[in-house]
């Protein structure tokens, strides 16, 4: 078992463009949740969103790239508009239940056969990223980390998208926009009573993360250069929720670090288990059974967390004493 | 505070203007010289029961106005209603003037009649003065264009701080201000919510049990606090059950029964009501249980009454004999 190998293998998750983008998304749940209350168990539709919206333009419609890169976000604004609309008004479990429902429609409608030449189905859509390739700025050859250009643009790119989206939402919060945010979080009615149009800044909060949610899916899709309906599951929104609460809620950094947290832990688990058994160590388990334990410690992981320190890796523990 | 509606009011003191409230009798439903708030037929029924049935109510400008009754009465619903909280069955308001049924709450409170609510209502995850600077009104930086920069509505911001801390000082809640509100006890947070309310700057402050849960030293405070509202020229309505508190600062009470306006008119003239004592008050509710002499007084009372126990064999611990002791060894203390 090569410990070195398995804890570059580890580190070298920090930097992935799919940690970006659960970054990313994260950053979003962190706008809904974290900052105004609002339960969106849909991530992954808002992902979907974003993924697709951008590959059927491209591949159909064959627009340029950033025409693509704005159906996509407008795609996004859609869908959060459809989903507020008729649960704003109403107590913050509705727009849980209609999230979740509606992530699952996305999925579903994508990976229906009957449109197959739109969306591919099941086998969802590929070679829409030849635009996007085109701007990198890096000539061929090895870079730092064994990195090859096309590894060290996706990476510079995603990272870049993180860093200004992280700084958005940061000026945002800290400014009264955020605080009337903050305070229907903690009791819309008293807001209400203060004189704020409280449906109107749930709305914009739901349309800002949801845009994020777009965003991190075109950083999960477009270095893969394929989109497949099976990665945006409900799973993904619950490794979203388990990043946000790795980090802290109410924070703009704790989405990046947890994401990196996240994976990281998820590749040592892999493969430290993966030495174990092939050395021999651990013989009541095959390498196929070890790739679902790893999920098994990662919620082991995240339950320690909660217990000891619920409040996220970066959170407040003040925020949270009353709660 | 300029009144449109009654030329040449600016001149007055509202602490020490004496003109008649109401024009003519002080009946349920009575016209007032110069009503804020003017309802009719306002009613909200929950399945069978009606909570709220005001056939007409106005609430005088510039004066304390307190809305009493038994619980059940219908009070904190027709709160809810005059500000847009709950949608009445039927019915009209105008405040000012303009008629605001049917208007959403937060434009409700944008006119200038903010409210504060029974159960408080403080972000316990924001500190004391993000509290308060919520509340304030005008803020360019709450709108998503100008957020992001902090150069467009940093002005207001100073603004505002300046407002929130004169307010935090006059309510004794300065030294929290960098304290979550969560952390306030139970009076501070009522105290806050109130401190917060005014950073609307409203015209007309409606406030439901304003006391509950306010221990007594702070009852003091807060009464005096209520009264300054006025002079600062604001109108007061609120909800309260401490009788004693509403005889210091009203100057106009409205009694309500099962939804409906059962008395209105000054403090001392509606105590004096039979209906109104024996729909709510009691009895013997002129007498103050919190001091020795208030208990004699009581005692004398119930002796000369020849429904209650007291007096006879029956009256074991309550006997005056027994209470009288009990007394004496209070104030030996």
């Amino acid at each position: 078992m090569d410990f070195g190998n398995i804890l570059s293998l580890a580190l070298g998750e920090i930097a992935t463009p799919t940690t970006a983008a659960y970054a990313l998304a994260a950053l979003g749940l962190a706008v809904h949740f974290g900052y105004s209350g609002l339960l969106n168990f849909g991530q992954a539709g808002f992902m979907a969103v974003g993924a697709y919206g951008f590959a059927i333009s491209t591949l159909t419609f064959k627009v340029p790239f950033v025409v693509g890169l704005l159906i996509s976000l407008l795609c996004a604004v859609i869908f959060a508009l459809l989903l507020g609309v008729p649960t704003l008004r109403l107590r913050a479990d509705y727009l849980a239940i209609v999230t979740i429902a509606a992530a699952e429609i996305i999925r579903y409608i994508v990976t229906t056969n009957t449109l197959f030449r739109i969306t591919g189905s099941a086998d969802g859509l590929s070679s829409f990223q030849r635009e996007f390739d085109s701007f990198n700025p890096f000539p061929a050859g090895t870079y730092i980390f064994g990195w090859s250009n096309r590894d060290l643009y996706v990476r510079v790119v995603s990272w870049i998208v993180v860093i200004l989206c992280v700084v958005i939402v940061w000026l945002l919060m800290r400014s009264p926009w955020g605080r009337v945010l903050k305070g229907i979080r903690e009791d819309e009615n008293a807001v209400r009573s203060l004189g704020k149009n409280v449906y109107a800044y749930k709305m914009q909060a739901l349309v800002i993360g949801g845009i994020l949610g777009a965003l991190a899916g075109l950083l999960f899709t477009l270095p893969r250069g394929s989109v497949q309906p099976a990665n945006y599951a409900t799973e993904l929104t619950f490794f979203l929720w388990t990043v946000l609460l790795l980090g802290g809620m109410s924070t703009v950094l704790g989405p990046v670090v947890g994401a990196m947290i996240f994976w990281v832990v998820l590749s040592l688990t892999q493969n430290l288990l993966a030495g174990l058994i092939e050395s021999g160590a651990v013989t009541f388990i095959s390498i196929v059974q070890a790739g679902q334990l790893r999920f098994i410690l990662v919620g082991i992981a995240l339950m320690l967390l909660m217990v000891f320190r619920p409040q996220g890796v970066f959170g407040n523990k003040k925020e949270l004493a009353f709660a | 505070m300029s009144t449109p509606n009654n030329v040449g009011n600016d001149n007055i003191d509202h602490m020490t203007d004496t003109r008649a409230i109401a024009v003519g009798e002080n009946l349920p439903g009575c016209k007032k010289r110069d009503p804020i708030v003017v309802a009719d037929n306002v009613t909200r029924s929950f399945g069978g029961i009606t909570a709220v049935d005001v056939e007409h109510l106005e609430i005088p400008r510039h004066k304390i106005t307190a809305l009493i009754g038994p619980n059940g009465a219908g009070k904190t619903t027709l709160f809810n209603l005059l500000t847009g909280f709950d949608t009445p069955n039927s019915g009209a308001w105008t405040f000012e003037g303009n008629n605001i049924a049917g208007v959403s709450s937060y434009k409700v409170a944008r006119m200038g009649m903010v409210r504060t609510f029974q159960l408080t209502k403080v972000m316990g995850k924001l500190t004391v003065m993000e509290n308060m600077r919520l509340g304030a009104s005008k803020q360019p930086g709450e709108r998503l264009s100008k957020a992001l920069f902090k150069n467009i509505w940093g002005a207001r911001e100073r603004e505002i701080t300046q407002q929130a801390e004169v307010l935090l000082k006059k309510f004794k809640l300065d030294a929290k201000k960098d304290d979550y509100a969560a952390s306030l006890s139970g009076g501070q947070r009522k105290l806050l919510e109130m401190a917060r309310s005014l950073m609307v700057q409203p015209k007309l402050v409606m406030l439901d049990e304003p006391m509950a849960g306010v221990n007594p030293a702070l009852t003091q405070s807060l009464l005096d606090h209520i009264k300054n509202l006025k002079a600062e020229g604001m109108t007061v309505l609120f909800v309260e059950h401490d009788m004693n508190m509403v005889r210091h600062i009203a100057d106009w009470v409205v009694v309500m029964a099962e939804g409906r306006i059962v008395a209105e008119g000054p403090p001392g003239e509606v105590m004096k009501d039979p209906a109104v004592i024996d729909a709510y008050l009691g009895a013997h509710h002129d007498v103050d249980l919190g001091d020795a002499e208030g208990i004699r007084e009581l005692e004398a009372e119930l002796e000369a009454d020849e429904e209650s126990i007291v007096g006879t064999d029956a009256a074991g611990m309550i006997a005056p004999e027994a209470v009288e002791a009990h007394l004496e060894e209070e104030e030996g203390k």
